[in-house]
């Protein structure tokens, strides 16, 4: 047991740490970033909209325990299938048919010492707990020159009551080399357990890599994971993000794009109803001239549920002719229904094209009274629109395997068909 | 096939619709002509079903069942059809996926299989041409993009999909260059048959040299206040309706 001293959290009580072979120094920063940090407040500037007091209310666990089978989680039919129930690894369910150019490493059967940290551990409660509890992670190596055609998909399921997984994805894009991840978070049965996920994304040289990740908890849990992703000259990355289920989530995603001439593509659907809580934080930091970032994130909010987006763009000095735009767009079914929407441009160079937006409404009821005119019952023009709004962002993903769960899942969730 | 009796009707609490009366028969086309604020975009709404509208006092009966216990979509399913005034864009929305939809509904309404696939591409291919609209705007978003008289051609095609039995046409002329009205009026007479009829709502006369109207009634002030034949369109045209303002001193 790791008791914590001097400060408000308890969430860690139960918690054993970890015995993974991370940098001392990276454990040592995490242990006193728990010691002396309390659980951010709303009076937080990067928690302003979103409410942690039940996450810290919390005494998580982990254990390991069995799934039977992975039907309802599967996105994609690819031989490269790893699982993770509670964070730890599941043999049976995985399947690790690896084609030449990857390379899957857990960190629970590495023998050499993960390399330091590239998230922030100062401050960062979450980060810090990462690190500190630890329950095992992945790292995939994409060799130079690979080209891997099967999507490469990681399925985390949370099974139990008050489970934590403290999980981290180290993905190293070499050289000249392309690949998809296809991601799935889910959650069976269980109430208040948490997802702590960080990914470590590094993309090499004219590397072209593609994430999507969808996430499908159930209401009643915690889901906080943050991306940070290296992008070096000539590179392409692009993640497509769709929360279509889970209680109270928080994305971070940080691409770092710290190479010339690189594509970056960020693209989000969030579609929530009763008391769901979905806040997308992201950050693109332009610190080279002459590169693009596309940023789409399209939310679809019901109830009295809440979402949250939060785009930042950085255009460094001296970073000329960055073209980057972003674009963030909400549909509200209800009165009830919030979003808190802050797109945010921060240019520092002077030849350069950028441009964000922001726009919030209710359903087009002329659209709807349209269709209906024309025979359409109220259900489905209500839904034809809707997808046709959300349509513009699910269209990003090339996979047609992981469109189809998508649908699947809306299908299962609200009743909607959106195929 | 639709029987208006003393048709009141308000919206936000105004009446618009102050008593209008009108029997319309299968194989009739009838115009409603009157000046601005006389109730004839009021009459397409309460028709259509749009909530805004209140119906105070009156009956609608279509094809011997009330019409206005219908909801909108019901109307539609049972056979009436309007062409929009505005035709809305709807970003997203393929109009042959709409309408595939549509058609599709209709028939479950009826009893019916859904349409074949390769039926359904038949009669695209046949319709669109009945309007001389591209087939790509057919497939393409409804209405986004598309210019005041494509917006209009594609309403036509839609009726000409749907195959109602009333079709109620509400401005589709206003806006319209020449071309596009005469593209326009042929597909709706080439629509006509004994067993359909047709309601065209207009400000102007120009529309009925194309489509011939078997009656033309004045609307005024929520109300029918003189029938004729035709001609009284021209006669409208050109003395304006002051004319029937002081015939009728109104």
């Amino acid at each position: 047991m790791t008791v914590i001293e001097g400060n408000n959290i308890s969430f860690t009580e139960k918690l054993k740490g970890t015995s993974l072979p991370i940098q001392q120094e990276d454990l040592a920063t995490a242990l006193e970033t728990l010691a002396v940090t309390s659980m951010p407040t709303t009076r937080v500037e990067a928690w302003k909209y979103t409410r942690l007091t039940k996450i810290g209310k919390v005494n998580f666990t982990n254990e390991e325990v069995a799934v039977n089978s992975i039907d309802n989680y599967r996105i994609c039919a690819s031989e490269i299938t790893l699982v993770f129930v509670n964070g730890h690894y599941s043999e049976v369910l995985s399947s690790r048919q690896l084609p030449e150019g990857v390379n899957v490493e857990l960190i629970s059967k590495s023998t050499h010492q993960l390399e330091k940290t590239s998230v922030k551990l100062e401050g960062e409660i979450f980060n810090a707990t990462n690190t500190a509890f630890l329950n095992d992670g992945v790292i995939i190596r994409i060799a130079a020159n690979a080209v891997i055609e099967q999507p490469i998909q990681i399925v985390h399921i949370l099974k139990g009551d008050y489970v934590i997984s403290n999980f981290k994805t180290i993905i190293l894009a070499e050289k000249f080399s392309k690949a998809e991840i296809v991601q799935g978070f889910f959650t069976e049965g269980g109430s208040a357990n948490f997802c702590n996920s960080i990914s470590e994304i590094n993309v090499a040289e004219n590397a072209h890599l593609t994430i999507n990740k969808i996430q499908y908890e159930s209401e009643e849990s915690f889901h906080i994971s943050t991306e940070e992703v290296q992008q070096a000259t000539d590179s392409n990355f692009k993640i497509n993000t769709f929360t279509l289920n889970g209680g109270l989530v928080r994305n971070n995603l940080h691409i770092n794009v710290n190479g010339k001439n690189c594509e970056s593509h960020l693209n989000g659907a969030y579609l929530l109803k009763n008391k769901q809580h979905v806040d997308n934080h992201s950050v693109v930091d332009h610190k080279v001239p002459n590169c693009e970032s596309h940023e789409l994130y399209k939310g679809v909010i019901d109830d009295s549920a809440t979402a949250v987006f939060n785009g930042k763009v950085y255009v460094r000095p001296d970073a000329q002719k960055i073209n980057a735009f972003q674009s963030n767009a909400n549909v509200l079914l209800s009165d009830n229904a919030t979003i808190n929407s802050k797109p945010e441009l921060e240019i520092y160079a002077d030849d350069v094209k950028c441009s964000h937006g922001s726009t919030t409404g209710q359903l087009d009821e002329e659209a709807v009274f349209y269709l209906r005119a024309r025979g359409l019952s109220e259900k489905s023009a209500r839904q034809l629109v809707v997808s046709a709004f959300i349509g513009e962002v699910i269209e990003k993903v090339e996979n047609e395997e992981v469109v189809t769960f998508i649908n699947k899942k809306l299908k299962e969730r609200f009743d909607w068909n959106f195929d | 096939m639709i029987k208006i009796i003393n048709l009141h009707a308000s919206v936000e609490g105004k009446e618009i619709l102050k008593g209008l009366t009108l029997t319309v028969n299968p194989g009739e086309v009838h115009a409603i002509m009157g000046p601005n604020g006389a109730g004839k975009s009021t009459l397409a709404s309460v028709l259509a079903g749009r909530e805004e509208f209140e119906v105070t006092q009156g009956s609608v009966t279509f094809e011997g069942k009330d019409l206005l216990e219908m909801e909108t979509e019901d109307r539609a399913r049972e056979g009436v059809f309007l062409a929009f005034q505005y035709p809305v864009e709807i970003p997203g929305v393929s109009n042959v996926n709409f309408l595939k939809t549509a058609i599709n509904e209709i028939r479950e309404h009826k009893g019916e299989d859904p349409i074949s696939a390769k039926d359904f591409m038949a009669m695209v291919r046949e319709k669109s041409a009945l309007v001389e609209l591209d087939s790509k705007l057919a497939s393409r978003s409804v209405n986004e993009g598309f210019s005041g008289g494509e917006k209009k051609r594609n309403e036509i095609f839609q009726m000409a999909m749907l195959n109602p039995k009333l079709s109620i046409l509400d401005e589709t002329d206003s806006g319209l260059d020449i071309d596009a009205l005469r593209i326009v009026a042929n597909g709706v007479n080439k629509l006509k048959t004994p067993n359909n009829a047709t309601i065209i709502i207009t400000h102007y006369q120009r529309l009925l040299d194309y489509i011939v109207p078997d009656f033309v009634h004045v609307l005024y002030d929520g109300k029918i206040v003189k029938t004729g034949p035709k001609e009284l369109a021209l006669e409208l045209e050109e003395k304006g309706y002051d004319w029937i303002k002081e015939e009728l001193a109104l």
